[in-house]
């Protein structure tokens, strides 16, 4: 089994709110992430799919298939738009565009293009909000 | 989404400090001969790089698996302020035990997980230098 990453960059803007909470308790959980105006990320994007090497090409995918997927799945929602404002999933009062959930929405958006492929499998979707944290989801529950 | 999706967050810190590899049961030519410059004497430094995964399932209210301030806080207090600028061979978790950075990642992986305000310590990894790191990993396994 060969597990072959793939990674891109997007920069989009975000905050983070809980419709259910007060401004206050947003602000104590959330510190500066809760400023309304929002702020703004250079995000890292890492697909990891698995799978043998096709004994043809040797290839597990064609990166270059690779690279389209995340960008028509991924970047063409994502790159260089305000999340909560623009993006379906994290609209008001669905889910807050945390690290975490980024990966999550990631996985979701990638994983029918890749499953209708046939062939590797999706194992992990990384996304880095800075060169220093970054959140991952491996799937499944 | 599911209430119940479970994500890793990951956090690296940095921290400087010294230490000198040299076994209490070798002679002075075999410590030379197991660890070559990092036997010298006096000791030498290492800008270290530890990167902690902390799984867990994604709070539904924060969209969060662990608060990252809260996860700085303790990781601060427990591990970068015990370590960070001092010699790692003075420490009483290297009284007994080499400060190979294999033992010092096993060491932070168990102050680690006690400091954990919340979630499941998936993995540590610490680097010594740019170009070698090591890993250790929780009991319940890493699936990546």
């Amino acid at each position: 089994m060969i597990f072959l990453t793939r990674r891109a960059t997007f920069s989009a803007s975000h905050y983070y709110w809980n419709e259910h909470w007060s401004a206050e308790k947003n602000k104590q959980v959330f510190g500066r992430c809760a400023n309304r105006n929002g702020h703004g990320h250079n995000y890292t994007l890492e697909v990891t799919v698995a799978g043998e090497p096709d004994a043809v090409t040797g290839f597990v995918v064609d990166l270059k298939w690779l690279k389209d997927v995340m960008e028509r799945e991924v970047l063409a929602a994502y790159d260089h738009r305000h999340l909560n404002l623009e993006v379906e999933e994290f609209g008001a009062g669905k889910l807050i565009p945390t690290t975490e959930n980024i990966a999550i929405s990631a996985w979701k958006r990638l994983q029918p293009a890749i499953v209708s492929a046939g062939g590797a499998r999706l194992s992990r979707v990384r996304v880095y909000e800075t060169p220093e944290i970054f959140a991952e989801y491996r799937g499944g529950e | 989404m599911s209430a119940a999706a479970k994500a890793s967050f990951g956090r690296r810190f940095r921290l400087s400090a010294s230490h000198r590899l040299h076994a209490e049961s070798l002679s002075a030519d075999e410590n030379r001969k197991a660890y070559g410059k990092c036997n010298n004497p006096h000791g030498h430094g290492h800008n270290y790089v530890v990167e902690v995964l902390v799984g867990g399932n994604v709070d539904t209210d924060t969209g969060m698996v662990i608060n990252l301030a809260e996860l700085d806080e303790a990781i601060v207090r427990h591990v970068v302020d015990r370590f960070d600028h001092q010699n790692l061979n003075l420490d009483p978790a290297f009284r007994n035990q080499v400060p190979t950075t294999e033992n010092f990642c096993t060491v932070l992986f168990g102050l680690i997980q006690d400091a954990l305000p919340v979630g499941e310590l998936e993995r540590v990894r610490v680097e010594e230098t740019e170009n070698n790191f090591f890993e250790c990993y929780g009991v319940q396994g890493y699936r990546g």
